[in-house]
């Protein structure tokens, strides 16, 4: 009824007055412009900020690729010996492969747990039972990576010593398990997505041809959705590459060649995180850290963007 | 609403807090070593009892992280267990930062082991050969031990982050200007997670400063050469020199001292504040400093 009012009332307000009153820009329409503009602001901030932090790593780490850098040193030298007076060393192979190393002992322990888990989810789980698990795996997604390392720490540190007979038991091992079960809620959660995504007259067809419940999912619900899993497993993977708490409490933190699963290591994110605020700005062990950074940034990226093309790609289909 | 009265709430005492601060006391920001940073806080504390307008506040990280921040011009002190790099010197001068240097105590750097460890006297140039990159020594059985508990014979050496004064000291004395630690080593992240380990894992051996020793944890009686005589570390043979591997602890202020800070520098080389530096187990710059 107002409004009806208001209109009625406008119009012979028209009527009356000059044309300079069609202009209806109160207050209403001050506001619809604002909010339009926070949100469409809000809305590309992500790509401002991305933009932005590459800059900023690119800029950090700039001079010492330019000035300092040897590319074959950086990459092929497994000593990182940064602090040294006379010749600093910047290696970072041992870092590679340690982060390389825990990263795939991790996709070995999170892949058959998350599928498996996708699977029951998806496929055998009804009703509660559905709703239940879900929210725990969400739940497990939500744990602070510093527990998960305190975990590693406190928990699977003596547990290691005792089982394996080792000295020491912040290693591969440990901060493969630790990264499994931190990577494995994640991709649990995407690739129960890409099941569910699967038409079900597909699982229709398959169980009017006779095919057993294990026959359908092996010959038709997996090869149907193997895009999302692929993206469901890399998106796991970029994960274990960005983690970098759990990781440095977990690994011993230790330069080192891996030959065992049972060797300490030492991540490239974790040397970042341990070294970057005892750093001079603008010194060259600070530029070789942000160099470290651009590194990640890029394998990130490509391992996302991979991740994401992929499932895209299923989408459409 | 409600929140936003909240936040603008908080943020009101926020502010009122830091103004408060600001005004009432002066604070130096005094920052770096790990090695002294217990020292640090203890002077902090007893000065803040006599002098209530100044108050300190301390934190460690690391003799790198001291120095950088006295590059980056962040803090009023800073605390370090090695001299500053000559390229420091230059790229804190080249910031407008002129660091001078005051050596404020001694400290016997220790050689850890565990206490079921049998080993007890270790020569310089044996520790050289178990954390060097030439090193060979990479079994406990190579120097003829064995250990209880460490089945696997391994030598776990224990290390700090290569930013520590400790660590550059250690690696100056031990493994020469030149010298370079071998790959493999836990580098820790404090003097104290150095002891805590060691005092955890029969096969380690780590170096810390001697301050941190405890009763849990076997202290190396070390030796110049192979057939030496071997000393303890201690506060007294860290004074007379006879320990090898003691180092002197500095404090830098950026330009000469003025004001609450030369006040605060010369209480801490004055008997009262040396005092309380060899309660800590350190070594102090003069002796008879608590009669």
């Amino acid at each position: 009824m107002e409004d009806l009012n208001s209109i009625s009332l406008n119009s012979q307000n028209e009527k009356n007055i000059g044309s300079d009153q069609l202009d209806q820009r109160n207050l209403d329409w001050y506001i619809d412009k604002a909010v339009s503009m926070i949100v469409f602001i809000a809305g590309i901030s992500a790509i401002i900020f991305i933009v932005g932090i590459f800059l900023f790593i690119a800029k950090e780490g700039l001079s010492f690729i330019i000035k300092d850098m040897d590319f074959t040193e950086f990459f092929t030298s497994p000593y990182w010996e940064p602090s040294d007076e006379d010749a600093p060393e910047y290696g970072i192979l041992a870092l590679i492969l340690g982060t390389a190393s825990v990263t795939g002992l991790a996709m070995l322990i999170a892949i058959p747990f998350s599928l498996g888990t996708a699977i029951y989810i998806s496929e055998f789980a009804t009703g509660r039972t559905k709703e239940f698990l879900k929210i725990l795996v969400e739940l497990l997604a939500a744990i602070p990576s510093v527990v998960w390392g305190f975990i590693g720490l406190t928990i699977m540190n003596p547990i290691i010593i005792k089982l394996f007979n080792v000295p020491v038991g912040l290693n591969i091992l440990n901060a493969g398990v630790i990264l499994g079960l931190m990577a494995a809620p994640i991709m649990t959660s995407i690739a129960e997505d890409t099941l569910k995504a699967v038409p079900d007259h597909y699982r229709e067809a398959a169980e009017a041809l006779g095919a057993t419940k294990w026959q359908m999912i092996y010959k038709v619900v997996l090869p149907a959705a193997k895009n999302g899993l692929l993206g469901a497993v890399l998106l796991g993977v970029g994960r274990g590459f960005g983690e970098t708490m759990a990781v440095l409490m977990a690994t011993g933190h230790s330069i080192n060649i891996p030959t065992s699963i049972f060797d300490s290591v030492r991540a490239l994110t974790a040397t970042i995180a341990a070294e970057l605020g005892e750093t001079a700005q603008g010194s060259e062990h600070y530029g070789a850290l942000f160099t470290i950074g651009i590194f990640l940034f890029l394998i990130t990226f490509i391992i996302n963007l991979s991740a994401d093309l992929i499932i895209r790609g299923v989408r459409k289909k | 609403m409600k929140i936003t009265t909240i936040k603008s709430t908080v943020i009101a005492g926020l502010i009122l807090t830091i103004n408060i601060s600001s005004f009432a006391r002066l604070a130096i920001q005094n920052k770096g070593s790990d090695t002294l940073v217990n020292v640090a806080q203890a002077w902090a504390e007893e000065y803040s009892k006599k002098n209530k307008n100044v108050a300190v506040a301390v934190s460690g990280g690391g003799s790198g992280t001291g120095i950088a921040a006295m590059i980056n011009g962040t803090v009023d002190i800073a605390n370090a267990s090695r001299k500053m790099k000559a390229k420091e010197i230059k790229l804190a001068k080249s910031k407008g930062q002129n660091p001078i240097e005051h050596v404020v105590g001694f400290d016997a750097l220790a050689v850890y082991v565990h206490k079921s460890n049998p080993k007890k006297n270790i020569s310089i140039p044996t520790l050289a050969r178990i954390f060097g990159r030439k090193g060979t020594v990479k079994k406990w059985s190579q120097l003829g031990i064995t250990i209880p508990g460490c089945p696997s014979d391994k030598i776990v050496a224990v290390s700090r982050q290569n930013n520590s004064g400790t660590y550059a000291y250690f690696k100056k004395i031990i493994l020469g200007k030149k010298g370079k630690y071998r790959m493999g080593t836990l580098d820790m992240h404090g003097s104290k997670d150095v002891v805590d380990l060691v005092e955890k894992t029969p096969c380690a051996i780590g170096y810390s400063g001697l301050a941190y020793a405890t009763e849990h944890v076997g202290v190396g009686c070390i030796s110049k050469s192979e057939d030496g005589n071997c000393v303890m570390p201690s506060v007294k043979t860290a004074i007379n020199k006879t320990y090898p591997i003691a180092r002197p602890l500095f404090m830098y202020t950026n330009g000469e001292p003025k004001g609450e800070i030369k006040v605060y520098l010369d209480w801490i080389k004055s008997n009262t504040g040396q005092c309380i530096i060899l309660k800590k187990g350190y070594a102090p710059i003069k002796n008879g400093v608590c009669s």
